[in-house]
């Protein structure tokens, strides 16, 4: 097995606040990887650092093997940059719990714009793939239609639809169901449970514990920017170690 | 509508939807407006019949309306506007970008610029640029350029330089306005995407930054138009200027006033409609339906008018 994410000690503060107070975890490639934990506990941060949107302080983060927004040489780090981190972007998908999609382009424009922009691919050939996208996400007859046409779950599966035109390695999720209403959640788990099942490496940060039982492989409980409990999902959320796993699950099952 | 629900339903248990009769009342009665209208129509007569009384010569407006002095005066103010507009623009984006750079030397410089030349009037800046012969004699930009200061400094400059430097202040505010209101979480994804600050700048930033810029920006090219009448006072030759002279040389003074008036208002007019057809394109994802052109609203009233005898609801 590979690892497909790795953090070694991993710091970050904002300001004076420490966010993330020595992370260590590993995520394998073709693995659904589950953050859990309450708000404020650091896990949004932790998965904003794999793309390189928070600069960590301290600790060393790998993807797929590279240093994240930094280049070892000798014992020096040299900081990457721009357009180096934008290149490592590009294999990182990221979900937005706000969906964040572009509301001046239609379902279809958000969907192609980057891997025209980005990659370079013809027009024609990126609206082909981002048609067949959204047909993925079920969502073919809503190509001509402008975000604020669509539905919150509407909109978050061309979001990930978006993510997925650039043929990532790795996908990041941050809590993309929690600003759905009830009803409109199931789409989207569904979206994610079959990207999970085609072999997508996924690391999602979740309040839907349903979904981490059934779909994950692994899954980390954090509190207060540490790790205080990692394992299997059905373990840790059926026989929890911990004091503090106990109580957080105890409120939210 | 109620058989299409009692299809739909196995029983009686499914609530029907329930014809009732429209409700008839006698309207409240407004006698504040029907004399708050008889007194304004009172007043517009007095103000008619006071201009009618007075020495004004109608006549004059029709004959000189074609004048050549006053189409090269048109001619001169729609130019001044659009190069006026053009260097306000551009210095508004340069001063913009500046302000919210994280180099505290730019930021620093912007907001000193905007302080001064928002913080004056901008007649005193046209006096300025066009008094300055007094304290240099000549232009000397080394190798490049050199030149009488007379030479260079010439009224279409001055009024130039006055209005454009004036509006670049305005415009760097608004800019400015425009960025800020474009949601950070947009450049995120955006980055997430992999594109680079330039793109996600071009693609992502500007255009929804251009629905809060164009409104304002509007605005300041109608407003700009008539501030172009203030460079009559440093002796650029537009279209008040103009009319001006027509007026004294022929006596009708008045007449020729309201004659540059009838003009501007003919051109504020056509770029309030140039103005609305462009917000209405920048507004395109914003909203679930857009405004509606004049067209449309004809087409949409006859469309009603033809089917309000078969009874059938317009949509």
């Amino acid at each position: 097995m590979t690892a497909m994410v790795t953090a070694e000690n991993v710091h970050k503060s904002f300001g004076n606040v420490e966010v993330l107070k020595g992370i260590d975890l590993e995520v394998e490639t073709g693995e659904v990887f589950c953050l859990i934990g309450p708000s404020g506990s650091g896990k949004s941060t932790f998965l904003r650092c794999i793309n390189h949107l928070e600069k960590i302080n301290a600790g060393r983060l790998y993807v797929d093997g590279d240093l994240v927004g930094y280049r070892q040489k000798g014992d020096k780090l040299y900081e990457l940059k721009d357009s180096e981190v934008a290149l490592k972007r590009r294999d990182i998908g990221m979900v937005f719990q706000r969906f964040n999609l572009f509301p001046h382009m239609t379902a279809l424009e958000n969907v192609m714009e980057a891997p025209v922009q980005v990659k370079g691919v013809a027009k024609a050939e990126a609206r082909e793939r981002a048609g067949q996208l959204l047909d993925r996400v079920g969502l073919a007859d809503k190509a001509g239609n402008y975000p604020s046409q669509l539905s919150g779950g509407q909109q978050q599966r061309v979001a990930i639809a978006r993510a997925l035109a650039m043929d990532p390695k790795l996908m990041l999720f941050d809590e993309p169901t929690s600003a759905l209403d009830p009803e409109l959640v199931g789409d989207v788990l569904d979206v994610m449970r079959d990207l999970a099942e085609s072999g997508m490496t996924m690391v999602v940060v979740t309040h839907e514990m349903g979904f981490a039982r059934e779909v994950g492989d692994s899954l980390v409980f954090m509190d207060e920017g540490v790790v205080v409990e990692s394992g299997h999902p059905r373990d840790v959320l059926t026989n929890p170690r911990q004091e503090r796993t106990q109580s957080f699950l105890s409120k939210v099952l | 509508m109620t058989t299409d629900i009692s299809k739909k339903g196995p029983g009686d248990d499914v609530p029907k939807v329930r014809p009732a009769e429209a409700i008839k009342a006698i309207p409240v009665r407004h006698f504040g407006r029907y004399v708050a209208a008889v007194l304004a129509i009172g007043v517009l007569a007095t103000i008619v019949y006071a201009f009618s009384q007075g020495d004004i010569n109608w006549g004059a407006i029709p004959d000189n309306f074609f004048d050549d002095r006053i189409l090269r005066g048109v001619r001169e103010t729609l130019i001044l506007t659009f190069l006026s507009m053009l260097i306000g623009v551009v210095g508004g984006v340069v001063l913009a970008v500046m302000r919210l750079s994280k180099n505290p030397v730019t930021s620093s410089i912007a907001w000193f610029y905007i302080w001064f030349f928002r913080g004056t009037p901008v007649l005193v800046q046209l006096f300025v640029w066009f008094n300055l012969g007094f304290v240099f004699d000549y232009v000397n930009l080394g190798p490049v350029y050199k030149d009488e200061w007379s030479d260079f400094m010439t009224p279409f400059l001055t009024a130039l330089l006055g209005l454009g430097l004036n509006e670049a202040a305005y415009m760097a505010e608004i800019c400015r306005a425009g960025l800020l209101s474009v949601d950070e979480g947009q450049t995120e994804a955006a980055h997430a995407l992999g594109m680079s600050h330039n793109k996600t700048l071009r693609r992502v930033v500007l255009p929804q930054a251009m629905r809060v810029v164009v409104p304002p920006t509007g605005n300041e090219f109608i407003n700009m138009l008539k501030t172009t009448s203030l460079v009559a006072a440093v002796q650029y030759y537009e279209l008040l200027k103009y009319a001006q002279d027509i007026g004294t040389s022929s006596g009708a003074t008045v007449e020729a006033l309201l004659l540059a008036a009838c003009w501007y208002l003919i051109m504020t007019s056509v770029l309030s409609v140039g103005q609305f057809y462009l917000e209405r394109y920048y507004a395109r994802g914003s909203s679930r339906s857009l405004p509606a052109t004049p067209f449309q609203k004809i087409k949409a009233n006859m469309l009603s008018l033809s089917n309000r005898g078969t009874g059938g609801v317009p949509q």
